[in-house]
């Protein structure tokens, strides 16, 4: 049955000019795809693997035993208290989530080149598939938390209520990056490389293996435009029950909102010319 | 025409790449940063320029011929009416697949508008995004999502297409254990069952076996005659004039021609060389003569006796030579060769029509025709070579080699030795033979 001239969509294509905001109607569209590959990335991950969906927690476990013992036991680093095993948890999972969905998402053009130069859906889905995908892992790396907060006799308290500001806020991060990185990926394979070893970096500056207290004062606000610092100290505030630390945070939210929307405004800039640089 | 009757309508589409900046481009970010900081603006210019074509003054670019320029697409304009066919041939390096991903919004047009009534779907490729270690039913979903349909969409065309496909067996295993055969049939199953208002293919009918592609082709022709518009882009020139009526012919990125898909054919196939199908020579002086005898022209006709370049297979096609003879008292022997692409002689044919045979000639103009009747030739271009000899003693009179060349067509269909065979078919003749066939009941 042929549709009445009234419901044909009609669709203009000419060159692209300056700014083009995101097309959020387009995307709504194409949901159902967002969808399949988001479960495509999650079943093929652990395919073939023995353990499967415990590879989500192993690396981030493995991590959080090695900083206690170093830095905890042996560096004595301060921690305001809290038991370190506890202090570094509540930070690792939030920080491997980040990690490896910013690392995904910026190769995400150059893992998808294939798809990218025959056939076309909203680019954009591309680097924002694994912030998606990558909650699947956090979500049980949160478990994992749970039984350990549980084990520290941790009281819930009604910070618990803002930890979806923070969920938010720990997925716009590598969001905004994502985007940025996987434009210049396209063209620059440097970015592969400076990935990881910016990454091993970055560790050290946000609150994972030091409390946020150790930065002297006159330094505290400059310290917290990194908006990992106040993904890491929301966390550690909510889940732990301590009073919010907005000086840490408020920067932070800024500096996320600024990547997000940069990210956005110059992936879709380069979009045009994705397929012509492959 | 209204408005309402186009499906897509293109006006003015250039596609534009910059080339030749080799030795300053860097893929690594790292030199390039090195190159910004010893002279940022000519560096960021640079750069920006690999995409940005507003500097460029078309009409002095298109002058200039500027080496570090290329025009995929040049004011590529045509229209496509809702329902129709359309074709799109032309040679490699002709813009075919640039327009198409254009069309398909893969890449951007540097200028120029295009305006597309209803949902497109393409056909680039076949599988696209299938993962092996997904399974059949899971990458069915994922190429159908891809492929532009919604998850409602496939749900209720999963039982057809899984039928189509043939797989039902396997749809639960990963379709790295299917064989390269099977995962085609599963790619074109999900393909074959988009149903969008229009429907951009390339070039994708080259895979499968001859059943299934036979499979495929009946299934676009369904679509077709739905009142969906089509656009397919193939080299398959029997593909082509068998599904479109109509077609373009893009030639170094522009439109050479619009017309019938048969006569935008015969073009493209004619645009090869450089011999037309008719010679003529309008003075006795430049005409290839004999003492006896003097070709005046020379020419290819269709069944009908109209000159042609481009015949069907299926049609009786006409080698015309117009000669005067200006001595009487001789006879004389006309007589053609042709040739095939390869070089082989297809064959050779003399003159035996009874009224002149083995008589001697008065003088006057004759115009000679030999006929090869429907279903001999083998599709391809030809060449034929004319030549007349008097008799006894044999005196050839002239004697042009190759002097003219047409195209054969073969559609295949009904009352062609091809019939339903897509397939490859060699052979320096094509004749549709008759068959005969005892058949004994088994038991």
């Amino acid at each position: 049955m042929k549709p009445s001239p009234n419901d044909i969509p009609v669709s203009v294509i000419t060159p692209p000019k300056g700014f083009e905001a995101i097309d959020f109607a387009e995307l709504r569209r194409y949901r159902d795809l967002f969808y399949f590959l988001v479960l495509r990335d999650v079943k093929v991950l652990y395919a073939q693997t023995i353990l499967g969906f415990a590879w989500a927690i192993l690396n981030p476990v493995i991590q959080i035993i090695l900083f206690t013992v170093i830095f905890g036991k042996i560096a004595r680093m301060p921690t305001d208290g809290i038991p370190y095993f506890l202090f570094t948890a509540v930070a690792i999972i939030p920080w491997t989530y980040m990690t490896e969905s910013m690392t995904q998402s910026s190769q995400s053009l150059v893992s998808g080149q294939h798809m990218l130069g025959k056939i076309y859906f909203p680019r954009v889905i591309y680097p924002l598939t694994p912030i998606v995908s990558k909650l699947v892992d956090f979500a049980i790396s949160l478990l994992l938390l749970l039984a350990i907060m549980l084990y520290y006799r941790v009281a819930p308290t009604w910070n618990l209520l803002l930890l979806p500001l923070f969920v938010i806020m720990m997925m716009s991060v590598p969001a905004g990056i994502g985007m940025w990185l996987a434009a210049l990926a396209i063209r620059y394979r440097d970015v592969k490389f400076a990935m990881s070893f910016i990454i091993r970096m970055l560790i050290y500056t946000a609150p994972i293996v030091y409390s946020a207290s150790s930065i002297p004062d006159a330094y505290r606000v400059l310290y917290s435009i990194n908006p990992i610092v106040g993904v890491i100290e929301g966390f550690r505030a909510c889940l732990l029950g301590l009073s919010i630390p907005w000086i840490y945070i408020l920067p932070g939210i800024v500096t996320a909102v600024i990547l997000l929307t940069s990210g956005a405004v110059y992936f879709r800039r380069m979009e045009r010319i994705f397929v012509d640089v492959i | 025409m209204s408005a309402a009757d186009i499906a897509i309508r293109i006006e003015g589409v250039s596609k534009v790449y910059r080339i030749g900046l080799k030795q300053q481009r860097h893929d690594s970010l790292a030199r390039t940063m090195m190159d910004f900081v010893r002279s940022p603006v000519a560096n960021y210019r640079k750069y920006r320029s690999l995409y940005n074509f507003n500097d460029i003054d078309v009409a002095a670019a298109a002058r200039e011929r500027r080496p570090d320029i290329i025009w995929a697409l040049s004011d590529v304009a045509f229209e496509v009416r809702q329902g129709e066919a359309l074709g799109i041939i032309g040679r490699n390096g002709a813009g075919k697949s640039t327009l198409l991903k254009i069309l398909t919004r893969i890449i951007a047009p540097t200028r120029g508008r295009i305006e597309i009534r209803g949902r497109v779907s393409a056909l680039l490729e076949v599988g696209t995004g299938f993962h092996h270690e997904l399974t059949g039913r899971e990458n069915i979903y994922l190429n159908g999502t891809i492929l532009g349909m919604t998850k409602r969409e496939i749900d209720r065309k999963f039982d057809e297409i899984v039928d189509f496909s043939g797989m039902e067996k396997f749809l639960d295993t990963p379709i790295k254990r299917y064989s390269s055969g099977m995962t085609v049939r599963l790619a074109f199953a999900v393909a074959a069952h988009l149903d969008p208002e229009i429907l951009i293919i390339d070039e994708v009918l080259a895979v499968g076996d001859a059943a299934f592609q036979r499979k495929c082709i009946g299934k676009l022709q369904d679509v077709g005659k739905h009142g969906r518009t089509v656009l397919f882009v193939s080299h398959n020139m029997a593909a082509v004039t068998s599904l479109c009526k109509r077609a373009v012919l893009l030639n170094e990125g522009r439109v050479a021609m619009v017309g019938s898909a048969h006569d935008i054919v015969g073009a493209y196939l004619n645009s090869g060389s450089n011999m037309g199908a008719a010679r003529e020579w309008t003075d006795a002086e430049s005409a290839p003569s004999g003492d006896v005898a003097h070709l005046r022209s020379i020419r290819v006709v269709s069944e009908h006796g109209h000159p042609a370049d481009t015949v069907d297979v299926k049609t009786t096609v006409g080698l015309e030579m117009v000669y005067d003879v200006t001595e009487p008292g001789h006879v004389l022997l006309p007589h053609y060769y042709v040739f095939n692409e390869d070089g082989t002689t297809v064959f050779g044919t003399l003159d035996q029509d009874p009224r002149w045979y083995r008589q001697p000639r008065p003088i006057g103009r004759y115009k000679s025709i030999a006929w090869i009747p429907a279903n001999t030739l083998s599709d391809g271009t030809l060449f034929v070579t004319c030549s007349l000899i008097t008799r006894s003693p044999d005196t050839v009179q002239f004697d042009e080699n190759q002097i003219i060349a047409f195209r054969v067509v073969d559609a295949g269909g009904e009352g062609t030795a091809r019939g339903d065979w897509t397939g490859k078919m060699a052979g320096v003749v094509r004749p549709l033979l008759d068959w005969t066939t005892d058949y004994t009941p088994g038991r």
